[in-house]
This record gives structure tokens, sequence and C-alpha cells, in this order.
């Protein structure tokens, strides 16, 4: 019990655990959120947002430290871009491999999360290590690099405004335009797509991969330009498989990933509290998760055996 | 040259060390996809097996812990299996769910049992046993002979698993699971219940091969010290083309990937460790590429019910 | 005194979900008899045959076999009582051989040369011969359903239970086969035909039964009963005896469109080799145009998959060309994977149909509107908009697909295996839709139509192919139309 209070007290409590935990912890979620779920959306099972938000992270803090004395106006808008290109990079690996040797790409998006981690080992401990080459990170960025905080005395950053764009635009996107939904008929029907559309599934497939990347890949460049302001190794706390979460309680709806984000920061920002006033690790959180997974797993057991019920018999 | 030729042998005896615990769980995986399920919870099954084996030889020694990986193992499948033969789920979601869940009940377990600050844990330990006479044949007589109790066993492993699914019954009966079940079942093959046990089959596997990685090769245990070898397992299958000697080979050739740290250790090249990091990683891809084996694939794999 | 049936069903009920699929149906076979199941598409008799054959436990009711009462709990137990199934979609494992499908379900040690031995012997016994080490996937479509008799036989099957043996043979092929089952019956066995074929039920059964709607509606020895009785029976109604007579005949002989100059689809010299070298079309030229109806005939394998998409547009020529209409509309055999997504709405299936071309935003309100146009259109019973495909039956959901490409297909219209697995009020709707799409004439589409129903071909079609072996042959009409043997020869290549 003592440890529900300090889990709400620390996500919720004050205005400064809401606005700049909670939200703040939500940031990368949002957007490895949206990225898992726009993928989920075609049958493409990105399991890499991991390994694509490093890379994302990565690139940014190379041209944040390679172009401090730049103006923020144009720095910060760099690191975005080339986080998102990055992490579509990255996916864009898994996506060829799909197309052109049908590898599975859950298991190879796995494996590229693994080589991330190594490189981003490298990197924080050679060529990107800060000048005393003492601890494995890279020097702080300049305050050009920094990204704009969103609300006076919060932490709260540039990365929840994209990701909160990014949720609306991607809803409209799946709705409303003729590109999104192909994404939505791939995945509910790729034969039928083929078949009765006309439509190009490779080439689909191939796309959202690389828009899933981008996505991961901004999310890695708004935890080192928004919160950490630096490179080094253990950015992402499992983020990727925790998004996994966020987008499937959310139904793979954009707008819902907003909520289910949220929720999930709550239960981070909760839990370091947690950790600290009622001893429970924090790595309960990861249990949730999967516990998460599970249930909407049954409950979609259930709803389509309802659905079977109401439908008509097929010849018997 | 002269320093590399030393080395061979110990390097080999090494890839069979690091191969057993991969050669276990892949053999498993291969039992349960050729009954036409894909288990991505082989991870958790894997890394359960690697808790449980520490658990259990804290209490009773490094046979009790064994015993103990295999269960812990089988019981990750046992969800598993509840969830995609009962409640009809995606495969493949279900699996990665397993993997989370086990990755995070022992990531808690582990710390509010032994403590934050991962201190290296001793535990007891399967140390290599000399197989007498067979040991000291000229050659690969050591490297063949001189290993942990587990390796022995995955050597009879293979030629039994090999023998039980070509030469009875059931062995066929999963074989056509896996390709047709409806022919299966119309067979009078009672389809669920041989899925169900291979499934329980691969998961004990699994924790079979993590009390190995634990008791056998590295001697501790660390938070998610399964390091993807549950993935690694499953290309291992694909890259073995379902078949038994195939998996077993290819074990061998990416525990010789895991094994070459070593040698990098002990050779001290000039290069980045990470690269070998990454190396079994990128040598997965690489050969699920170029050996594209898919089209091997028992023809029911992954279907949803 | 009673001689005990060989298989006695009485009292079945049995529900799916809501709906009640068997509604106290029995079934009472006499040794040595072939005796037949008849009824449409849904009406039951395979779910009651799946309840013979233990493959699923009926809700209420009993079974019994040579007189004594038995409980199934698995296809095993009924196996081991002496029944064998020879299923419609083949229940054999297509990469392994012949001697391990018959292998299968056997316990133990495995002994491949003993059950070779013993398929062997069936061969001698009665003349069904395949060859053991064959990989089924192999074999032709005759030779499976040989496998598959062979198969029980070797597990000492008595009766034996065939699902639609005739409807992947050729005349021929069922000819033989029914020549076979006289000569098993003769020698003591029994067999249950399930169809819903009067004409080929009425030719080779002692006895006939029919199911409605779950219901055992008619049990009587083959003399007792003619066509029209049986066919009362099954629809419940005085119908003609198949769609296809309905008023059909006539398009043959009476709809003569004007034919336009210009062929609409045209292929010269298309040859179709697949992903694994399989030649599937050789040198294939064809024209059609508009107002025509091509009816296309020919077994699995012969092509006619290939050549429906190939003019479709779905697949493209490995050599040759092909002329057609940018759009042409195609209406798939396998509905529910390659024509409609079931989990949308009606409306975003008939979007789907666009998704390949559209570009920039969708007009859902218009798209909604064209839906509800198509629905009442083609009287899709139970839909709206917003309905998700999946809620529909087979039948509204074809009718759906039927009146979706009728749209799209302005000037070219392909129909493979259309009225497959409907019901007999759905697959007339849905063969009236496509003579009312030729019947504009020049000014309508070229419609080509494929149907492993002879009847319905002949009743819609105004020009005849046959595929076989990847070539296509124009089928001249006979002098007679009762006369079918053109048709038979050319599914064989013999014409």
């Amino acid at each position: 019990m003592e440890a529900l209070a300090a889990l709400w007290d620390g996500a919720f409590g004050s205005p400064f655990a809401f606005w700049s935990a909670t939200l703040v912890r939500a940031t990368p979620l949002l957007l490895l959120g949206l990225a898992v779920a726009v993928a989920f959306r075609a049958g493409v099972l990105n399991i890499g947002a991991e390994g694509q938000l490093l890379l994302g992270a990565a690139a940014a803090a190379a041209v944040a430290l390679a172009f401090g004395d730049a103006p923020r106006l144009v720095l910060v808008p760099a690191m975005v871009l080339v986080g998102a290109l990055a992490g579509a990079a990255w996916s864009g690996i898994a996506a060829l491999l799909r197309r052109r040797y049908g590898v599975l790409e859950v298991i190879s998006t796995i494996m590229l999360n693994f080589v991330a981690a190594a490189m981003v080992s490298w990197l924080v401990r050679g060529p990107m290590q800060e000048p005393t080459r003492v601890y494995p990170q890279s020097s702080s960025f300049a305050d050009a690099a920094h990204w704009p905080f969103l609300l006076n005395g919060q932490r709260l950053h540039l990365g929840f405004a994209l990701g909160v764009l990014a949720a609306w635009g991607l809803w409209w996107w799946l709705e409303h335009s003729a590109a999104g939904f192909r994404v939505r008929a791939v995945g509910g029907g790729a034969r039928a797509a083929a078949s009765a559309g006309g439509v190009d599934v490779g080439r689909t497939i191939s796309r959202v991969f690389l828009l899933s990347g981008a996505l991961a890949g901004v999310a890695g460049a708004s935890e080192v330009g928004g919160v950490t302001w630096a490179l080094y190794e253990g950015l992402s706390p499992g983020y990727g498989y925790t998004a996994i979460a966020v987008a499937l309680l959310a139904r793979l709806d954009p707008r819902w990933i907003l909520v289910t984000a949220v929720f999930f920061g709550s239960l981070d920002a909760g839990a370091a509290a947690m950790q600290r006033d009622a001893q429970v690790p924090s790595v309960v959180v990861q249990i949730v998760v999967a516990l998460v997974v599970l249930t909407v797993l049954a409950a979609r057991y259930v709803h389509a055996r309802r659905l079977a019920q109401r439908a008509a018999p097929e010849t018997a | 040259m002269i320093e590399l030729g030393v080395l061979l042998l110990p390097f080999l005896e090494a890839s069979l060390r690091t191969a057993t615990p991969l050669g276990f769980a892949a053999l498993g995986e291969l039992v349960t996809e050729r009954a036409g399920v894909i288990n991505l919870g082989l991870e958790g099954a894997i890394i359960a097996g690697c808790f449980g084996a520490l658990a259990g030889a804290g209490l009773g020694g490094p046979y009790a812990g064994v015993l103990a990986g295999i269960a812990a193992g089988a019981a990750v499948a046992m969800v598993f299996a509840v969830f995609v033969l009962a409640l009809r789920a995606d495969q493949i979601i279900a699996g990665t769910a397993m993997t989370l869940l086990a990755l995070g009940i022992t990531g808690t377990l582990y710390r509010l049992v032994y403590g934050a600050g991962g201190a290296a844990l001793d535990t007891p330990t399967l140390a290599p046993w000399a197989l007498p006479g067979l040991s000291s044949l000229p050659g690969l007589g050591p490297v063949l002979f001189t290993q942990p109790l587990p390796t022995y066993v995955l050597y009879l492993l293979v030629p039994a698993l090999l023998w039980w699914m070509h030469r009875t019954g059931a062995g066929l009966a999963l074989r056509a699971i896996g390709e047709h079940r409806a022919a299966a079942e119309a067979a009078g093959v009672r389809s669920q219940r041989s899925r169900a046990a291979a499934i329980i089959f691969g998961g004990a596997m699994g924790g079979l091969s993590g009390a190995t990685l634990v008791l056998a090769q590295v001697g501790t245990f660390n938070e998610g010290m399964s390091a993807g070898r549950g993935f690694i397992a499953i290309a291992i299958v694909v890259l073995g083309r379902w078949s038994v000697l195939g998996t077993a080979l290819a074990a061998l050739v990416f525990g010789a990937a895991f094994a070459l740290q070593y040698l990098f250790q002990a050779m001290d090249w000039a290069l980045p460790y990470q690269l070998f990091l990454a190396f079994p990683y990128v040598l997965t891809l690489v050969l699920l590429a170029l050996l594209r084996g898919r089209a091997a694939a028992p023809l029911e794999l992954g279907r949803q019910d | 005194m009673t001689i005990a049936s060989a298989l006695a069903l009485a009292g079945i009920r049995h529900r799916f979900g809501h709906t009640l699929a068997l509604d106290d149906a029995h079934l009472t076979v006499a040794p040595g008899t072939v005796h037949a199941l008849l009824g449409e598409n849904g009406a039951g008799k395979s779910t009651l045959m799946r309840i013979a054959f233990g493959m699923l436990a009926p809700d209420a009711g009993t079974l019994a076999v040579q007189g004594r009462p038995v409980q199934f709990r698995s296809s095993a137990d009924a196996i081991a009582a002496g029944l064998g199934m020879v299923h419609q979609h083949f229940a054999l494992v297509g990469p392994m051989r012949a001697v391990e499908n018959v292998a299968l379900g056997s316990r133990g040690r495995l002994d491949l040369t003993a059950t070779a031995a013993r398929m062997r012997e069936v061969a001698a016994r009665t003349g069904l011969s395949v060859d053991p080490d064959a990989v089924v996937a192999t074999l032709s479509v005759a030779a499976q359903q040989r496998l598959e008799i062979v198969k029980a036989l070797v597990r000492g099957a008595r009766v034996l239970i065939l699902d639609e043996p005739g409807a992947v043979l050729t005349p021929d092929e069922r000819a033989d086969l029914d020549r076979w089952l006289r000569q098993f019956c003769a020698g003591g066995g029994t067999a249950v035909l399930i169809t819903h074929k009067v004409r080929e039920a009425l030719a080779v059964a002692d006895a006939i039964s029919v199911l409605r709607r779950g219901r055992s509606v008619l049990e009587a020895p083959r003399a007792d009963v003619d066509d029209d009785a049986v066919v009362a029976a099954m629809t419940g109604e005085a119908l003609r005896a198949s769609p296809a007579k309905a008023g059909g005949a006539a398009a043959i002989r009476g709809l003569v469109p004007t034919p336009s100059a210009e062929p609409v689809l045209a292929l010269d010299a298309v040859t179709l080799r697949d992903a694994r070298g399989v030649t599937r079309l050789r040198d294939v030229t064809l024209r059609v145009a508009r107002g025509e109806v091509l009816g296309v005939i020919g077994v699995e394998g012969a092509g006619v998959r290939e050549l429906l998409r190939v003019l479709a547009g779905r697949l493209a020529p490995t050599t040759g060309s092909v002329r057609r209409p940018l759009r042409v509309g195609f209406i798939p055999e396998d509905r529910l994977h390659d024509a409609i997504v079931p989990a949308f709405s009606l409306a975003e299936n008939l979007a789907l149909a666009d998704a390949g071309h559209a570009r920039g935003r969708l007009d859902w309100r218009g798209i909604r509107r064209a839906t509800a146009d198509v629905l009442t259109a083609h009287d899709v019973r139970n839909g709206t908009a917003d309905r998700l495909a999946a809620e529909l039956s087979g039948g509204n959901q074809q009718k759906f697909v039927v009146g979706r490409e009728r749209r799209v297909g302005v000037d070219a219209l392909v129909a493979e295996n259309p009225t497959r697995g409907l019901d007999l009020r759905a697959a007339a709707s849905v063969l009236a839709a496509l003579r009312d799409a030729a019947a504009r004439g020049a000014d309508g589409p070229a419609v080509v139509f494929h149907s492993t129903d002879l009847d319905e071909v002949l009743a819609v079609a105004t020009r005849v192919v046959a595929c076989f072996n990847g070539g296509v042959r124009e089928v001249p009409p006979p002098t007679d139309p009762e006369d079918r043997t053109a048709y038979a020869r050319a599914l064989v290549g013999t014409l």
C-alpha cells in the first residue's frame, strides 16, 4: 500500500511531478508508441524501436557536438531531421532484409537492437567520448542544442509537442489519406489489398517501416536534446519494448496512444519514487508492461469470439 | 601464426561449450516449430532457466539448479501455450510478451532476493569432466570429451531427437501437424495435445539452455544475460532448415561466433571489443539473408487458429 | 429379422455459437449400399458427417456402427470402429510421401516398409494403386483421391464416407469412381456419398437422404424418388433443379449479343511460368469482346486460375502480350482472403477497390453513398456502409463483391467460381448479376466466367473455352445442347 501511495505521488502528486516527471517520461513512449503502432497497422512487427532510438540519439548527438556554435533555430530542427534519418536508416536495414531476403522482421529488428547498443558503447568510449577520456559518455551539448522547454520552470520540452503533433497527424493520415488507407489495408488483408485494390504491398510495407524508424529516431533525438544533453549508454531502459504495450493498449489508435503513453509515463515516474521511498524495484514496471500485453491478447480473444457469434454461419 | 595454431584447439573447445546452450534452445525450438508454432518466448524461457538455476543451485547444488532451470523454462512455455492454444492469440505477439514478462520477473526477483548492486554472485558450477579413455583420443579427443556434463547430454540428445522425429509414429504425427494440421486431425492425431507437448518441451529445453549458461559457462547471474540467445536460436532453426542435424551444425557455428570474444582477448588484436560483442548478431542477419531458408519452413508455422 | 445398419445417426443436434447447424438430424445407412446424403450448401451435410467421423461431438443425439452404439472422442476412435473418410479438400500432407500419409496416426515404432506392403496388398485387392514413395503434392487430383481411399482401406474401413468426391473430377474420372463404389459395396462395404448435385447422386445411389437447414426431410430408397421430388425436398420449393435451368439455358440459344468490332480483352502468345518455373499457360491466344460471356472450364491445375488472373491484370505473363482495359473487375474464388478485408467495414471494402490508385484525401462521404447504392442494387441483406464485412453471410458478402467489381469492371469483368459455397438463392442472384452485366451488349463489359459446375457455365456462357495443361481451346457448341461429351473430352485434353 505504501508502495502504491509513493507511486501515485511520484506521478501526479505535484505540478512538478506531472509536468516534469510524468510527461517527460511519457515523451519517448509517445513517439515510440506511434512508431510501433504505425508499423503494426501494416502488419510489420517492428520490435527494433529500441535500436532505432539509439541511432537517432547518436546521430543527433553527433550533430549537436559538431555544430554547437550554430544558432538554436537551425541546430534543433537539424537534430530532429538527422535523428529521423538515422532511425529510418536503421529500420531500413530490416525493411530491406525483409523485402529482398524474406527475413522475419521480428528477428532482424531485435538483432539490430543489440548491434545498436554495441555501436553506442563504442562511440561513447571512442570517437565521441568526452575529452578527459574518463567516463563512457560524450561531452555535454552546447546551449544551442538544448531543446526549448514548453512551460516555465518545468522540464517539459519540445519533444512532447512533436509527439502530440505526430499523434494527430498520424491519426488523420491513417483515416483520411489514401496512403494511410493503403497501410491499413495491407495490415488488414495484404492479399485482398493486392488483388482487389492493386496495392503494391512490398512498397507500402517498406515505406511504413521507414516511417516507423524515423519516428523512433526522433524519440532518440528528443531524449538527448531534451533530457540528457549528452550521449551515454543506457539511454533507453527498455522504452522500445514498453512502447509495444503502449501501442497495443491503445488498440493502435494514435489518439489513444497519447493517453497510454502518459499512463506508462506515470508508471515510470512513480516507479522511481516507489523505489526510493518504498524500496520496491522499478523493474516491476516491466512486469506491468508484459501483463498489459497479455491482458490485451486475452481481451482480443473474447472480442473475436463475440464477433464470430454475431456473424452469420458459413456453409456447413 | 604459431600463436593461432596453439589457440585453435582451446578455441574449438570453447566453441563447443558456448554452443551447448544455443544447441539446447535451438533443438527445443525446432520441435516446437515442426509442430507449427513459433515461440518467441524462448528468450524468456532461457532467462527463466538462468534464474531458476541460480536459485536451485543455491538451495541444492548444481544438479538441483539444472532441474529448477528446466522447470522454470517449462513454466514460461506453459503460459505461452495457454495463450496460443486455448485463447488463439497471435503467436508472435504472445511470445514477445512472454519474453518481456520473464525478463521483468527475473530482474525483479533477482534484485529483491539478492539485492540491487549486481555484485558477482558465486554459484556452484558444473566443471568440465574428462571422459576416461575418450578424452585421450588423439586430435579432437580432448576438445570433444573434456566438456561439462550438459555438453555430453547434447551429444546424446541429437541422435535421440533424430530417431524420435523420423522413426516413431509420434514424430511423424508432429511433423504432419506442422505441415497440414487438418490432415493430421483427420488421421486421428490429437493435434492440440501434441502441440502443447511440443511447446512445453521447447520451453524446458530453453530452461536447460539457461541453466547451462549459468552453471557451466558464465558461473553467475546477470539481468538480461540471455542477451538475445533465444532469438539467435530461432534463427539457428531457420538456418538449419528445420532439420535436427542442420540445427546442431548451425548452433556450433554460432557457438564459435560467441567464442570469438575469448579468442580476441587472448590474441590482443587492435580492434574495439564491441565488434566482437556485435558479431553474433550481425552474423545472424548476414546468414539469414544469404541462406534464405524460409522456403523449407513447416507450412503451418505461425498460422493462427 | 432386421439387419443392423452399417451406420446410424439419430436425433443429432448441434449448435455453432448462435446458429443451430443440425436439429434432430438422422441418417440410417444399410450395409452393402451406396447411400447419398443430399442438401444445399449450408444445409448441414458436412457437419453431420464430421460428427459421424468423430471430428465433432454433437450436443445431442446417438451414433451406432454395425448396430452397436458408439461415442467417438476423436477421429481415431471412428477409424478404429471401421469408418473411413475421403475429404472434400483432401486431408493429405502435401510435402510427405504417400506411405507416410497412410502411416499417419499409428502409434509406437514407425515401420514404413510394412505400410507400403499393406498398400500394395490393397491395390491388388481393389485395383486402387498409388506409388507409396510418391510425394503427395506431385500426385494428380484423382490419384490423391485414390490415396485417401487406400488410406482408409489400409486402416480396415468398412464404411466409407466421401465428401463431394465428384467436385474435383472430370466426368470420366467420376464414372471410374462410381464403378469402383459399386464394386466396393458388392464386396460387403458401405459407402455414404455427400453431395449437392442431384444428378450425380441419383446416378449411383441405392438410397437417398436429404437435409434441409439442419433437419432430415427425406430418407427413401432410390427407386422411390425422382429428380423433382429430391430437389423439392432440398429447397423446400418447387424450384427447377438448378439455377442453370431456371431460365438460363436460353442464354446459349437466345441471347446473341451484338458483337462489338474491337475485342476488349486480347491475349497473344501468352506463356506464364510460375515462381518455381512450372509452365502454367502455354502460348495462349484469345479474344473477348463486349457483351460476350466467355465460359472457362478446366480442372485444378489446368491453368484456369492463371488465365483468369492474366485477363484480369492480376498476373503478368512471362512472354507474350496482353491488351486489356486499365481496370478489370475481378471476383476471386477465395473471397475471404483475396476479395475483402473481413475486419473492415463495407465502405472501407468498397474503397479497397481503388486503394492502389487513390491519391490524396479520401472522400468518405462519397464512398459511403456509393456503398449504400451497391448494397441496394445487389440485394445485400443485413448490410449497411458501416457494418463489418465479417458480419455478413457468405452469400451477402459475395453479392457485395460482385456489386463492387461491376462498378470497377465497366469494360471487363472476370469471375472465378463465384457461386462456390453459396446456397441456391445467393448463387442464382450472383449469376443473374453476371448475366445482367453481359446483357448490355456492346455498351457493357466483356465477361469471363469460370465455374467448376459445367451446368452453370453452359447456362450463362455465349462461348466456351477449356483449359488443359496450360493450353486453351475453344469448344464448339454441340448440335444437341444436352450432349456433354465435347466438354468432357476438352477437360481431359482429348477433344
